[in-house]
């Protein structure tokens, strides 16, 4: 292609990449944008206008069932959140779902993940399957199917458990801050440890066969092995695991709603949220837990890139 | 593999099995006990009964079981439709295509995945009210894109990026239109793909419980998810929990029969999609 062309006035182009465009990738570009533009689009519309019209209702003093003293008030909205307790335990429990859940389904998840390289061919794709049912299941039945094996009424965990000091037939394990939390946690284990045993699996894929090999000749044990080849090779992929289960983590909802309603301590950030604008037509506060929400979110995956330095190009696989 | 390390790999499977089925089997049983039995305080039911399932299907609580059915097939269906059909085009141009703005496709769509999702709710629910979309088809349709969007690209341009496209010119080179090359060669290669990430996506909507819970209002757009969390405070019933049961397993149960047809595909379209070196 010796055909080239300036570009026009109006149109950038990068020096470095693509200094001469010729007739054929400007029209490659062209198609490309027609294709790819409709579905870009429409991920604008679906997130990008919701959260700016949520930064914007976020400065009024606005209830639905008071809509004649809706008032510009600022950011007075976040003083009320950030000056009041309610957000703080919301945050707090919500950090503390973050990490215990993540950090228990990282170590079980290796561990399944570990079982599924080793299982012997036949019987992988019963392991397979069965690891992904738990992923399929809606949210909410597992939820329900939790909840009602520790309920007083319907469950069967304190008939099972009752050798266990502390638990009788009439342990309300709903009752308590702690106790719901452990059942909550419970059940978002069960439900998404299959999703990061699954990403661990394709990192365990990538380690190379060949330094296994080499370590095995020189005498490493079989821990010496997992610490020191395996876990320092597939790095990428636990830190890409622990992004988006944290994230997914942090947003804990449905559990919480199905569970405990919010009683007990056990509000998320997510639920405060709902609270506010759905249960209690606030919709100025609802909108202004949300921005915070949205800018926990980011921060997490601030920390996470820059700190921890996790490549999220290489996930994407465009290179 | 010495035989004692085997047997140990094998107890493993088995724990991993236990682990994965045992909750599916307590709904399961729970939903086959009868009200009288249901505090047992027993795993299983002393007699099975198929009352929750009348209940459900054809007794009080259809009128709010089998709408929210109705809706969650419907709604989830055309979101997921929708979002494949513009994930093809999309994939394709990023899959073959050279153009600036590639990155900036694939980095939206990562971030518009992990968007906390109350966050897109808050505005919405405000917003359709005023243009009366609140509680429709149209209403859940639209932010369930946010859901099934972007896992659809991510999957379909993983997907697209392993065919050989060569063999299209190949095939052209031996005579065949572009038409017949694109319709015999790379489409039975893209099928796959495109199939699986579907399942994915619809898994994504279905599982939905937030969207689900905040726009609808009445049985005209509320679908299963919503109408299980809400099925303790609509009915009559001095427990609902048998009926949640029997409604949860219903529900499962597609599900469960998608995942055991198609697992090596969806294990593949979801390590595709997400890790990739």
């Amino acid at each position: 292609m010796s055909t080239t062309t300036l570009p026009p006035a109006g149109e950038k182009t990068k020096p470095k990449s693509a200094p001469q465009i010729s007739d054929r990738s400007k029209a490659e570009r062209k198609l490309g944008w027609m294709l790819a533009g409709p579905a870009f689009a429409v991920m604008l519309l679906v997130t990008a206008y919701p959260i700016l019209q949520a930064f914007y209702e976020s400065l009024f003093d606005f209830r639905l069932t008071d809509p004649e003293n809706r008032s510009f008030t600022w950011f007075s909205n976040y003083y009320v959140i950030l000056t009041d307790q309610i957000w703080w335990t919301a945050l707090g429990v919500t950090l503390f779902i973050t990490v215990v859940t993540v950090a228990v389904e990282l170590v079980l998840g290796f561990g399944l993940a570990l079982v599924m390289v080793k299982a012997l061919s036949s019987i992988r794709p019963v392991i397979r399957a069965a690891i992904l049912i738990p992923y399929a299941v809606i949210t909410v039945v597992s939820a329900f199917a939790w909840q009602f094996a520790f309920s007083l009424t319907s469950g069967f965990v304190n008939t099972w458990f009752s050798w266990v000091p502390g638990i009788g037939a009439d342990t309300d394990w709903f009752g308590g801050q702690w106790s719901a939390l452990f059942v909550i946690c419970l059940a978002e284990i069960w439900k998404t440890t299959p999703f990061i045993s699954l990403l661990l699996l394709a990192g365990l894929a990538q380690v190379p066969e060949v330094l296994q090999e080499a370590a095995r000749v020189d005498g490493a044990s079989w821990w010496q092995r997992l610490t020191k080849v395996t876990i320092p090779n597939m790095k990428a992929a636990i830190m890409v695991a622990l992004l988006f289960r944290s994230l997914d983590a942090f947003r804990v909802f449905d559990s919480i709603f199905v569970m405990t309603n919010g009683a007990n301590n056990t509000e998320t950030v997510s639920f405060l949220a709902y609270r506010q604008t759905i249960s209690r037509l606030e919709i100025g506060l609802g909108s202004a837990v949300s921005v915070l929400l949205f800018l926990c979110v980011v921060i997490i995956c601030a920390v996470f890139i820059k700190g921890f330095k996790v490549d999220l190009s290489s996930t994407t696989g465009d290179k | 593999m010495s035989r004692r390390e085997k047997n140990l790999w094998i107890l493993g499977g088995i724990a991993i099995v236990v682990y994965a089925l045992f909750p599916i089997a307590w709904i399961v049983s729970l939903s086959l006990k009868a009200p009288s039995d249901l505090s047992n305080g027993q795993f299983l039911p002393t007699n099975v009964s198929w009352e929750n399932y009348e209940l459900i299907l054809t007794g009080g609580a259809s009128d709010l079981f089998l709408p929210a059915l109705r809706n969650s097939f419907g709604i989830v269906l055309i979101a997921t439709a929708i979002a494949v059909f513009l994930a093809m085009f999309a994939a394709y141009a990023i899959a073959r295509l050279d153009f600036p703005g590639k990155k900036l496709i694939l980095s939206t769509a990562l971030a518009v995945a992990i968007f906390p999702v109350i966050s897109i709710v808050t505005p919405l629910f405000n917003l359709w009210r005023q243009i009366g979309l609140y509680d429709t088809w149209p209403g859940l349709i639209i932010p369930y894109l946010s859901l099934t969007l972007p896992i659809s690209i991510w999957t379909l341009s993983a997907f697209f990026r392993e065919i050989p496209w060569e063999m299209e010119q190949a095939a052209q080179v031996d005579g065949a239109t572009t038409w017949q090359a694109f319709r015999k060669v790379i489409v039975p290669l893209a099928a796959p793909g495109v199939f699986t990430t579907a399942i994915i996506a619809f898994f994504i909507a279905w599982n939905d419980f937030v969207y689900g819970i905040s726009l609808t209002s009445t049985d005209a757009a509320r679908p299963v998810p919503a109408a299980l969390g809400l099925f303790s405070g609509a009915s009559q019933f001095e427990s609902p929990t048998g009926g949640i049961s029997a409604a949860a397993v219903v529900v499962t149960i597609p599900v469960v029969i998608l995942v055991l047809l198609f697992q090596r595909r969806i294990v593949a379209g979801l390590t595709n999609g997400a890790v990739k070196g």
